[in-house]
């Protein structure tokens, strides 16, 4: 836990609703997440937990502070540099799923492939991989609109692997799913997690859940109130296993 | 990059929205079918009749004389709407045609003069056989293609010795001799209205039926042109000078510029004339007057044409923002996942081109459909040119990025966080 792969300086993230009345989203946030961690944020609603996650995810800018991610400073990259930060260390998973629409789960899965400038064969041979890791081999060539809930957030979560990216950021992966198919989700994370030691950030309401991972950060109101080591996540782990 | 597999999505996107798209592209189909129906009808009426005219013979002149101020007016005489006659000092004279070939020696190969008697019989006994009978001088077989299958055609001293000769049909031939006689030599009875003449037979022509005037009666009735010296057919006619006549240059001569030298010369001719002037038409003018009719047409259908493409580009543009909104949060997801702005533009951009090119391509078809139809009523075979399919298809790439750009950049410039906010 040497290695550290998000650094985040006294961020702030500001909106602007019309010309005087901005409004103050995350004040002053600093904080580290080593590589291979599995890190959870809890937050009420309306905390920021998004708002953060995007500045991670390099799909926003903060209105100031600093974020070094693997030691390099994104403040000044240029827009399609993000784009390829996105593409190849980053793997979204969101809590609407967001597949394609008109792609199949296998195209949904090599999409972020294509845009790497990956060839055909490679891409089609490693999206088949990736489905079979997450048991959706029998339904690759189904459309998202013929897929349940949880097997949406399965192809979502092996398109946010295809690129094998050193972070998957999840904002409330289980939260349209019930308590058994976000199980298997929530398994699906930490196995991610153990077997390629990806870090892993994941944004959750349910504290159950948080408790099985490493570290909980707590954010309210913008800023980030409480920081807790949990001794029991190997535990809770092993149980997964 | 990546163009096939934007190729690929833009198909299914349109796959997806089959009905839309085909309205959509309605505009461009209508634009591409009149370019294309327009142009083909064009191009076979030129070459059908440049052709026609060119066999006529590109070395002549027509002179004729005609009232002033008729020269913009179209169609022959008597449908000019010109009450007055011509007097007989207004027309040109044996000896005014002398002086004009001497003038022109060098230039001038023949002049063609024609008179129409009228349609008449031949007979005898209970053969017959209808002619027209025209006044003719050596220079017509020449000016009008008449092709000899035996004998000779009238010729300078028929005419000026008035001799009772005729060149008659072969299909009169057919009629009025049992075969292998010879008829040269031969004399054929014309019965006239009022009057019967008989001339000696010194040549045969080969008849061919006309493409414009197709004759309806059976072949044995065909009225043939039975051609007899202009000096005999005008001894009964109220004027003896003529109304027109064709000019035949020498080879090498240029056309269109000897037509000037002539107008020069008849000009002053009729210079003191108030009433009536010579004309001079060539082949080449004739085939320009049509040119130009036609470019007016094509001008026509070019506003038309350039008209519905716009209303179809801004169509395209249309449909185009609505699918951007309607894949507002995709194109978040798309941003989230790594494509750089400029891919989402391409991939817009194209989409936008296959609607047009699609468009373009049914166009193409139903132009080329309805310029084969046009053509073929007009009587014509139908020409398509290949430079106007690839001139269309270009045309209509460039309406599907022109009017696809807005939309596409629109798409390319969401901020990832609204568009992924998107509901
Ligand atoms: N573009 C924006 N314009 C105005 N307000 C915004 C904008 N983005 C975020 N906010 C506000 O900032 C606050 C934090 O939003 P954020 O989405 O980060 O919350 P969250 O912690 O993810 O909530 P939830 O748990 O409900 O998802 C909210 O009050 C939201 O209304
Ligand atoms: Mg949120």
């Amino acid at each position: 836990m040497s290695e550290i792969m998000i650094d985040i300086r006294n961020l702030v993230k500001k909106v602007f609703i019309g010309s005087p009345n901005e409004l103050k989203i995350l004040k002053n946030i600093t904080m580290t997440i080593h590589k291979g961690e599995f890190v959870s944020i809890v937050g009420a609603s309306g905390s920021g937990k998004t708002t953060l996650m995007n500045v991670i995810g390099a799909l926003d800018r903060p209105t100031s502070g600093e974020y070094l991610l693997e030691g390099e400073a994104m403040q000044e990259k240029s827009d399609n540099d993000l784009s390829d930060i996105r593409n190849k260390k980053i793997g979204f998973v969101f809590q609407t799923f967001n597949l394609i629409p008109r792609n199949s789960a296998l195209k949904n899965v090599e999409l972020p492939m294509l845009y790497a400038g990956i060839n055909r064969h490679q891409r089609m041979q490693r999206a088949k991989e990736l489905l079979e890791l997450v048991g959706m081999s029998e339904r690759m060539y189904h459309l998202p609109n013929e897929l349940s809930g949880g097997e949406k957030q399965r192809v979502a979560i092996s398109r946010a692997l295809s690129n094998d990216p050193a972070i998957v950021l999840a904002d409330e992966p289980t939260g349209a799913l019930d308590s058994v198919t976000g199980r298997v989700v929530m398994d699906l994370f930490h196995k991610v997690h153990e077997t390629k030691g990806t870090t892993v950030v994941l944004i959750t309401h349910n504290y159950e859940l948080a408790e099985e991972t490493e570290r909980i950060l707590t954010i309210k109101d913008g800023r980030i109130v409480d920081e807790k080591k949990n001794p029991h996540s190997s535990l809770a782990k092993s149980g997964v296993e | 990059m990546h163009l096939m597999e934007n190729i690929v999505l833009a198909l299914a996107a349109l796959q997806a929205n089959k009905m839309r798209a085909m309205l959509t592209m309605i505009g461009i189909v209508i634009g591409i079918a009149s370019v294309i129906a327009i142009v083909s009808i064009g191009n076979s009426l030129t070459t059908s009749i440049t052709e026609t005219m060119e066999s006529m013979g590109a070395n002549k002149i027509m002179v004729s004389i005609r009232e002033r101020g008729e020269e913009g007016r179209r169609g022959g005489p008597g449908m000019s709407g010109s009450e007055e006659e011509p007097e007989e000092s207004d027309l040109l004279s044996d000896d005014d045609l002398e002086t004009f070939m001497e003038h022109f020696s060098d230039k001038v190969e023949t002049i063609s003069l024609s008179y129409s008697v009228g349609s008449a019989k031949a007979q005898d006994g209970r053969l017959y056989a209808n002619v027209n009978v025209t006044g003719a001088n050596d220079g017509y077989a020449t000016a009008n293609n008449v092709e000899l299958v035996s004998g000779r055609f009238i010729a300078e001293k028929d005419v000026k010795a008035l001799k009772k000769v005729a060149v008659v049909s072969d299909r009169l031939v057919d009629n009025m001799f049992t075969a292998g006689t010879d008829p040269l030599g031969q004399e054929v009875k014309i019965y006239y209205d009022e009057t019967i003449e008989t001339y000696t037979i010194v040549g045969v022509y080969e008849y061919e039926a006309s493409d414009f005037a197709p004759s309806s009666a059976s072949e044995k009735d065909t009225t043939t042109s039975l051609y007899i010296p202009i000096s005999l057919a005008k001894q009964d006619a109220e004027t003896e000078n003529y109304q027109s006549l064709t000019v035949i240059t020498k080879t090498g001569v240029e056309v269109a510029f000897f037509s000037e030298e002539l107008e020069t010369y008849f000009d002053k001719i009729y210079e003191r004339n108030t009433d009536w002037e010579a004309g001079v038409m060539n082949m080449e003018s004739a085939i320009d007057n049509m040119t130009s009719m036609l470019n007016t047409v094509s001008i026509a259908v070019a506003v038309i044409a350039a008209i519905s493409l716009l209303v179809g580009g801004i169509g395209v543009m249309n449909i185009m923002l609505v699918s951007v909104t309607e894949r507002t949060r995709e194109i978040g997801t798309r941003k989230a996942l790594g494509a750089r702005s400029s891919y989402i533009r391409a991939q817009f951009i194209v989409e936008s081109v296959i609607i047009c090119v699609f468009g373009g391509i049914i166009g193409i078809i139903l132009g080329l459909l309805i310029g084969a139809l046009g053509a073929n009523l007009l009587g014509y075979p139908a020409t398509a040119s290949a430079a106007v399919i690839v001139i269309s298809v270009s045309v209509t790439v460039l309406i599907g990025i022109f009017f696809g750009y807005y939309p596409a950049n629109k798409a390319a410039k969401l901020d990832p966080i609204e568009a992924l906010r998107y509901e």
